[in-house]
This record gives structure tokens, sequence and C-alpha cells, in this order.
């Protein structure tokens, strides 16, 4: 089948093109038992294990500049070769009669039911750390020199997952880019990758059954898309944006320290939306004036209990100090509608307009007094703001504003060291906190349009649902009536207005923001480049007068047409960047 | 026999690093030493072992030792578990 796209996480951007290598883990069944007495099958083992520590330890010098973490694995891993528990286990088996091969995959297994109890999902993974090495002796029992990957040609790694080992001996220089069927976007892969600069698309489902090696594969790292034998227009259509991106990742580099000011001289800032602490870093990389949009979600489902006003603090306190003095906009927790805590699920009719966002968090208010607290606190670090998402009348923001005066109260009796005049804003993602801009924009100190819940609110639309979702664009003339409602309420009050939902990371709409005078975009790390050069190639003037035009047009289908023409005569070289590929 | 309760403090709990931190420091000891959570009892010189108890952040452990520096392994196991293992 020509052109299969298989989705999944984007975890890495950029694009590769090339030839697949498919990493296919043997499975693990010991061989046909050899004839050997147990001295002789101790023996095998014992020299399996000095083999092994010097594989290791070949494999830890190379791994030093793939970073700390992977290095410090290793190091375990080499340990555990000396391990008194695993060695004894062996022996024992062993000694009651079992060949090597078959103790060494009886360990496993037993390891495996041991850590399948475990509830921690980042202690659990350890297990995989175990696996990989036990395996490694494994393979030298059984005789096989090495098992890591080989590349005699520049391709893709295509693989279940990447182990630790399987990481570091990687031959860099032939690897294009990673697709793998798990792992998400702080996984070892999606680090690695970054580290190294080439894309990644990581949580394929089903993606080893779709590929064999050799295929002709493209990887769009920032789409989070896999195309396994293109046909030639997809070809031509991705060569050019690989070239294209690879022209705008040099102009990144040379411009991304440049301020984002248009043609005629206005600055906006353009920040980032982050998910997870290792995003920080390409954030900044990529030019990001501070976090717009910092989402606390993940802290929560780290484990299965409500996170400590400690660990909160030490997390937002590194993103704080990381972009110190630029601001850090944390948002409280947001969960409901598509993602609730697993201790508190609660079945609901309507969970997008239900019991979500700041609805949930001031009824279970010890919640938000730890979060407030430990944001307070990370505010004493540096430039930290709060953001209260799914606001839908004044009375939830005089509630959240209480408890945070009572948050500051307790930290003041504790003792402990924070900010006093932190500035707190609302998402307007709600339609009625557009309509009534102005009572929300006198009692708080900035506004961030949410233009995705904003969208689905005033369409009425679940972009989720295959059947309605073509109805879903930001770009309706509705929608952005209300973004401009929203913008004219807090710049007649005197606050600040931002966008961080999608409409900001949308090049098309870019001359609209500029127009509408947002005071800040918050985009996906990835596209800050572009949605910069855009705002540096278009000027104040006609980006006012492209936004009157569009706000008359009678449909998003008009809206998106004009303004790509618009876009297109400012920026013929991004005609392929409009493409999109079908499903 | 010497013993003693320590609380994990440092974030990630005893992952890879932490766990071979102890090892390695324990390796110096001739007594034998253990530790303990939630009624499990492993050998505190297997980094496998210490993997196994999964120890998160705020959870209980009782390390104990038995020999001629049990006294001086237990308070190395609290040194570097205070010390939340150098991390933070």
């Amino acid at each position: 089948m020509k052109n299969k796209v298989l989705r999944g996480i984007d975890a890495s951007p950029g694009i590769a093109m090339g030839k697949a290598y498919v990493h296919k883990k043997e499975k693990l069944y010991p061989k046909l038992i050899k004839n050997r007495t147990k001295e002789e099958e101790l023996a095998v083992f014992y020299k399996a294990l000095n083999d092994t520590k010097i594989e290791l330890q070949e494999i830890l010098s190379k791994s030093k500049e793939m970073g700390k973490k992977l290095s410090s694995i290793i190091e375990a891993q080499i340990l555990s070769l000396n391990d008194p528990m695993f060695i004894h286990t062996i022996e024992e088996k062993i000694t009651s009669g079992k060949n090597v091969s078959i103790a060494i995959y009886d360990f496993i297994q037993e390891m495996k039911i041991n850590f399948e109890n475990i509830n921690d999902h980042y202690l659990k993974e350890r297990f995989f750390d175990i696996q990989d090495v036990a395996m490694r002796v494994l393979s030298k029992v059984e005789g096989e020199t090495n098992n890591s990957i080989k590349l005699n040609e520049p391709s893709i790694i295509v693989a279940h997952n990447l182990t630790p080992t399987e990481t570091a001996t990687l031959p860099v220089k032939n690897v294009l880019a990673f697709a793998t069927e798990i792992g998400g976007k702080n996984s070892h892969t999606a680090i690695i990758a970054k580290a190294l600069g080439i894309p990644a698309v990581v949580g394929i489902k089903n993606l080893l059954e779709e590929i064999d090696t050799g295929d002709e594969v493209i990887v769009d790292g920032m789409r989070g898309i896999v195309i396994v034998n293109a046909d030639e227009d997809t070809k031509r259509t991705y060569e050019k944006r690989k070239s294209e991106y690879e022209s705008y990742e040099k102009e990144m580099i040379a411009s991304s320290l440049l301020p984002s000011t248009t043609m005629d001289g206005k600055l906006y800032d353009i920040t980032a939306n982050i998910e997870f602490p290792v995003e920080i870093e390409s954030a900044k990389r990529n030019g990001a004036k501070g976090i717009g949009l910092y989402r606390t979600e993940f802290i929560f489902f780290m484990k299965n209990q409500l996170p400590d006003e400690e660990t909160q603090f030490n997390i937002y306190k590194n993103a704080v100090e990381f972009f110190n003095p630029n601001p850090v906009i944390i948002r409280t927790l947001d969960i409901g509608g598509d993602k609730i805590l697993k201790w508190e699920y609660l079945e609901e009719h309507n969970p997008f307009l239900g019991w979500r966002g700041i609805r949930f968090t001031l009824d279970r208010s010890e919640i938000m007094l730890t979060q407030f607290k430990a944001i307070l606190r990370a505010g004493a670090k540096g430039n930290v703001k709060i953001m209260l998402p799914m606001v839908s009348n004044i009375d939830e923001v005089i509630k959240a504003k209480d408890l945070l005066e009572e948050a500051k109260k307790l930290l003041k009796k504790e003792g402990k060291e924070f900010k006093e005049d932190i500035e707190m804003g609302i998402m307007v993602e709600v339609p009625s906190v557009a309509i009534l801009g102005d009572i929300f924009a006198k009692n708080v100190d900035f506004f961030s349009i949410g233009s995705n819940d904003l969208t689905q609110y005033t369409l009425a639309v679940d972009r989720g649902n295959e059947k309605v979702s073509y109805i879903y664009d930001h770009l309706d003339p509705s929608v952005l009536k209300l973004v401009k409602m929203a913008v004219d309420a807090a710049h007649s009050n005197g606050i600040w207005v931002g966008v961080c939902g999608e409409l900001a990371s949308d090049l098309l709409a870019i001359p609209l923001l500029v127009g509408l005078k947002v005071d800040e975009f918050s985009v996906s790390p990835s596209l800050i480049p572009q949605v910069k050069n855009i705002v540096r190639g278009i000027t104040f003037d006609e980006s006012v007068i492209i936004t009157e035009n569009a706000l008359c047009m009678e449909s998003s289908k008009k809206v998106r047409e004009y303004l790509k023409d618009e876009l297109l005569k400012r920026f013929p070289n991004l005609k392929n960047f409009f493409m999109e590929v079908e499903r | 026999m010497f013993s003693k309760e320590l609380v994990i403090k440092n974030s990630l709990g005893i992952h890879a690093r932490p766990a071979s931190l102890i090892v390695k420091a324990l390796s110096n000891f001739k007594s034998n030493v253990t530790i303990e959570k939630d009624g499990i009892e492993v050998n505190a010189k297997s980094i496998m072992g210490i993997l196994m108890l999964a120890c998160e952040k705020g959870s209980k452990i009782i390390v104990k030792a038995d020999g001629v520096d049990e006294k001086e392994a237990v308070l190395k196991v609290e040194e570097i578990v205070e010390n939340k293992f150098y991390e933070e």
C-alpha cells in the first residue's frame, strides 16, 4: 500500500527520509540444553559475566557523550554483574541441575513478577534495565558475540522500544531518526533524540507490523507521523519540507536570540507551551522568551497519589531558575474533560461541560492550596505567574484569590520564602469570559486565550468526535470575534493578553494575532522559530488590515483561504508547509 | 546487630543511580547488611534486590547490619539517604 500514515507522539522535531532498520527483539527462550556438568555450567556462567562486564565497560566509555542519565544506568548495570542476589540465584539453580541458560531465563521471569506489583511508573521501568543486563549475559552464554544495532547505511531505527545499552551503542552517525511503539515525550528515546538533534516519533501502535527492514520511511517529528512507502508526490513534498526545515533550523540558530519584532518595529513576546520538564531546554534553545503555559497535570499523574508541596516546588523552581528573568506561567491543575485522576474517577454525561479545571480544584481546595503554596515559593526564585483554567464566572476568580491569600498566610506562618505580589491571570476558554471581558479584566492581572477549548465551546463541537470534527476550526469568524473582545477588554483595563492555544501555533493566524495586538504568543517549542519568522516578515499596519478583512468574513473556510493567500504572497517558500497529509 | 529506620526523601526514589551508590558504599564493609520495606527484606549489597523494593519518595525502610562494622555500615547508608543520594 502506498502512503501508509502512522500516527504517534512527536518526541523530537525534524524530518528524516530513508530506509527503515527494524530492530526486532529475539524471543526470551533459552536454546537447547548442551551436555555439560554442573561445574562446566558454572564456569560458562562466570565467563559470561566477565565478558559482559568488559563489553559494558566499553559501552560506558562510549555512552558518556549521550549524557549523565544514560551513563549512570549503564554503571548500575555493570554493578549488577557483581550482584550477590543475581549470582547466588543462578548458582543455586545450576547446582539443582538446571542448565545455565534456563537458570538466567527463570531469573528474568521471577524478577518480572516481582516488578509487576510496583505502582511507581519510574521505578517499575527499572525492570527493563535488569532484563537488559541479564539478556546480555544470556547472549554471552549462548555464544552470540554482540546484539547491538549495526547499520551499514544511514537508517531510520524502528523498534518496539530501545534499551539503555542499545541506545548507548547505536552507530549514531548512521541514525537518521527513531520510531518506536512505546514511550512518551520524556522517554529514553525522546531524550536521546533531542540530545542528538534528530527527529523521533514514539508511541505508534502496531508499528512493527506495518514496517519491514528496507522499507522507505518518512519520519515527521513535528507532526508526530511516520509515512511508509510514500508515493512520488508525497516524497517530493517532504524533500522540500526537509530542506526547508533544515534551513529553518540554521536560521533559527542564527536568529533565535533576535527579538520578534515586526518590520515596522512592534515587539511581540513569543513563549513556549510545555508539558514536561525535559522540554524547557528545547524551548530556550528555540528562542522562547519564557514559558507561556506550563501544564502541571503530569505531576499529578506521575504517581497514584497527590504530589506534595515539596515535589511541586522543586519542579516549578527548576523551570523558573532556568528562565529567569523571563516569566514562567504555571497553570493550575486542569483535569476533567478527557483526563481525570484515576482515584477520583466520575462518570459524567458531558465531561467537557462538567467537573473540570478550576471547578474541580475549588471543590478540592486542599489540592489548589498546596499547588498555590508551591508556586508562590517558586516565585521567590524568579519570575512566576499563576494561570487559572476553565474559569466561567467571576465568583471562581474571587474564591481562587481568597485561597491564594490563605496560601500566603500559611507560608508566612511556616516561615518559608515566597513571592508576595505574584501575578494571577485566567485562561479565556469559555465564551462567557470573552463576552464579559471587562468584568474579568478588572479582577485579574492577565488573560491567556485558550483557543482550543474556546473553539469547542463556541462551535459546540467535540474535536475528538470524527463525525463532527470538521466543524472545529479556530479560524471561525465567531471564535476570532471572541478573541478580539477578550483582547480589547484586557487592553482597555490595562492588562496584557496572550494566546496559548493552537491558534498561536497556526502560522496562518500570526498576522491576525499581530493585528489584534495580542501581547504574547505561547506556542509549541518546535514551532517558535517559524512563528518568529512570520512576525519578523510582516508589518503591524498591514496585519491590522488583514485582521479587519478576516473578521468580516462569513466562514472559517473563507478566512483560511484568504489568510493563506496573504501569507504566501509574503512567504512563497511556505507553500509546502501547508500541504496536509491525509489519513 | 544494629538497625535504623530511614525515610526516602529524594523525589525519584531509589532508582538505578541511588541503588548503585548504596551498593558501592557497602562493598567496603564486612557486615551482612539488609534493607527491609513492607516486610520484604533484601541484601543491601544487591542492586537488583534494592530496586525490587521500589522505594519511592516517602517510603520507610529499615537498614540492618550484622558483623564487625555493623554500626558504621548502617550509618553510611543513613548518610547517603539523608543527603538525598546527592541528587538534589
